[in-house]
């Protein structure tokens, strides 16, 4: 069912289902952008639909809300070990298509490969997902060749159009309150986006061949591995295992999980000394192949959703789209050399 | 719901057997084999809180105990070294697929290892050991560095006495030692079997060693199909989701570690 709201009532939704949930949408936190002065627009908690940054793509995810940037797996002392809390409101999560996509991502590595991840499934229950309808496509998205453009999979969607917004509601709880503010009923289609500026085609002879091609190279000087790309993509899920201690005498402490990247120095290092992909090139090379080629033939279906995020933060302009438009030459060249 | 898999128990330190200064086996207390039984080549991660955890592979199996043979090289493994008899360390696991000693059936074995390589291995030698009728012949080629290098001393001269042929041999060593030395590979060209098509292999051991010694066994006519491996990387949870073990589209820790050679030679790290 669908209804339009002004932003008045719409305020009046968001009071009533933060009652019982933290809503998470994009929103700009002033002076902590990358240089001085600057905005970053992630996701936090907000209180009224002003707060959300309706007309710009938020520079990080919303994949932190449900596999966070650090998260505590339990507390220890010498004997004895609790297992950490968890957050006592449940989630509603504001998003686009492409991260809706990414959402099965996620659920495909927690859930899928191997067992059931405990602390991932225990915020992944309790979360529902607006989507919000793409007027437009931003600079760098590739959704329309990654399918990802339009997702039925919400609980809600939205689109916003002069401080109007129109809602299609799939889920009873968020249903009541929005019945309750509408101003009036109507048919809501989603809006979604046919075409990006920017196009990728991913080879379909493309195989782990293509890791001896030379367009690798490039990248061991112009990447400078700093993991950004990483981070701020909805479909990386690395973490690392850590420590902490809270006491002098190191008796009393909690551990916990950090996110990770296959980008940054010491991702692959052993007790020991060994190591794999010291090379930038490498590591582009590996992330490049995970996101287009390796994780499909696991589960499937492709893990990259076309968000453009990596592109629009790479501090030194390195384009992953333009980089797997590369990839069909890259293959001709492998078996030209195979060939010989 | 989903099990926590995430937090350890403690397990109770019964015995230590040092085989060098920088290598002992910890043999750990361990009563779940009914619900979650372990095979040789499977892994656990051993912690100790504050220091961290680290995937160890099983060494040896009882009914009521694991054996880990731990090499001291990180800031854990040298907190692990610091425990006596008596003390504990936090485990989860077991974890991976393992050997399958099924798969061995009627098989003339070879097992290649070296140095702490024989530690995966280890609990295959002792199955066929006590389950000799099960196989045709087992053959093990364990190579260390040195004399003070050699790890499971006594287990080796068990073996022997058991009648298992064990080519156990140093790369080098001072004038006047009566034992074998020279490289493992020395000792695999002089293998000989009537069916080669009947030989299984294991190799396991530090990459160059990998790759001479899958040369040499196909040197001598081995099926590259019948060899072996147990891989060893980074890992976080053994669960299959920190990603750090990931090679390609396999995850060592949910896949392997033990994977066909033919399938690991075409992973690109």
């Amino acid at each position: 069912m669908g209804y339009q709201l002004r932003t008045e009532s719409l305020r009046k939704v968001f009071d009533a289902w933060s009652k019982e949930y933290n809503i998470y949408a994009p929103k700009i936190f002033e002076g902590t952008g990358r240089f001085s002065e600057t905005d970053v627009i992630r996701y936090g908690i907000v209180s009224s639909p002003e707060e959300i940054v309706w007309d710009q793509r938020s520079e990080y995810s919303f994949k932190e809300i449900i596999v966070p940037i650090c998260q505590t797996l339990f507390y220890f002392t010498e004997t004895q070990i609790k297992e950490a809390d968890f957050p006592p409101k449940k989630a509603i999560i504001f998003l686009r298509s492409c991260d809706l996509h990414a959402v099965k991502r996620l659920d495909y590595m927690f859930r899928d490969n191997g067992p059931i991840d405990y602390y991932y499934e225990k915020l992944r229950e309790n979360v529902k997902f607006v989507l919000i309808g793409c007027e437009k496509s931003f600079e760098d998205c590739f959704c329309v060749s990654m399918g990802t453009n339009k997702s039925n999979a919400y609980d809600a969607a939205v689109n916003v159009k002069n401080e109007a917004y129109f809602f299609d509601c799939k889920d009873e709880y968020l249903q009541k309150a929005l019945q309750e503010s509408a101003v009036s009923k109507i048919s809501v289609a989603v809006e979604y986006v046919t075409r990006n500026s920017v196009m990728v085609h991913i080879p379909e002879e493309l195989d782990s061949r293509v890791a001896a091609s030379t367009i690798w190279d490039e990248y061991d000087k112009r990447c400078i591995t700093c993991g950004r790309c990483t981070i701020v993509c909805p479909t990386c899920t690395c973490w690392s295992m850590q420590d902490l201690f809270y006491t002098e005498n190191g008796k009393a402490g909690e551990r916990r999980r950090v996110q990770a990247s296959c980008m940054i120095d010491g991702y692959t290092d052993v007790a020991g000394g060994g190591c794999f992909r010291q090379k930038s090139g490498q590591r582009m090379r590996f992330k490049v192949l995970h996101k287009v080629l390796d994780f499909k033939k696991r589960a499937g279906f492709q893990m990259c959703v076309g968000c453009g995020r990596c592109d629009a933060i790479c501090p030194e302009y390195i384009s992953f789209s333009h980089c797997v438009n590369k990839l069909g030459d890259a293959m001709r060249e492998v078996k030209e050399n195979g060939k010989k | 719901m989903a099990k926590n898999e995430y937090l350890p128990f403690r397990s109770t330190i019964l015995k230590v057997i040092r085989h060098s200064e920088k290598e002992y086996t910890f043999r750990m207390a361990y009563d779940k084999a009914n619900e979650f039984p372990v095979k040789p080549g499977q892994f656990f991660e051993i912690s100790i809180p504050k220091y961290g955890e680290a995937p160890i592979s099983v060494s040896g199996i009882t009914p009521h105990s694991l054996d880990f043979t731990i090499r001291r090289v990180g800031s854990l493994t040298d907190e692990i070294f610091e425990n006596y008899e008596g003390g504990s360390f936090f485990m989860r696991g077991p974890y991976g697929n393992g050997f399958d000693v099924t798969m061995f059936k009627d098989k003339d074995i070879v097992l290649v290892a070296g140095g702490s390589g024989l530690s995966p291995v280890h609990g295959v030698i002792d199955y066929f050991a006590d389950h000799m009728e099960e196989c045709r012949s087992l053959t093990v080629i364990a190579g260390f560095k040195s004399i003070e290098d050699v790890l499971f001393r006594a287990d080796i001269a068990r073996w022997k006495e058991d009648g298992i042929c064990i080519i156990d041999t140093v790369d080098a060593a001072p004038e006047g030692y009566t034992g074998r030395t020279g490289m493992v590979t020395k000792y695999i060209s002089e293998l000989q079997f009537k069916n080669m098509a009947n030989v299984m292999a294991v190799v396991v051991g530090p990459p160059s060693m990998i790759k001479w010694s899958i040369k040499g066994l196909k040197d001598i006519g081995m099926d590259e199909e019948d060899i072996w491996l147990s891989e060893s990387r980074k890992m976080c949870c053994g669960l299959g989701k920190c990603g750090h073990c990931r090679i390609g589209d396999v995850y060592v820790c949910q896949d392997g570690p033990v994977f066909k050679y033919t399938k690991l030679r075409t992973l690109i790290d």
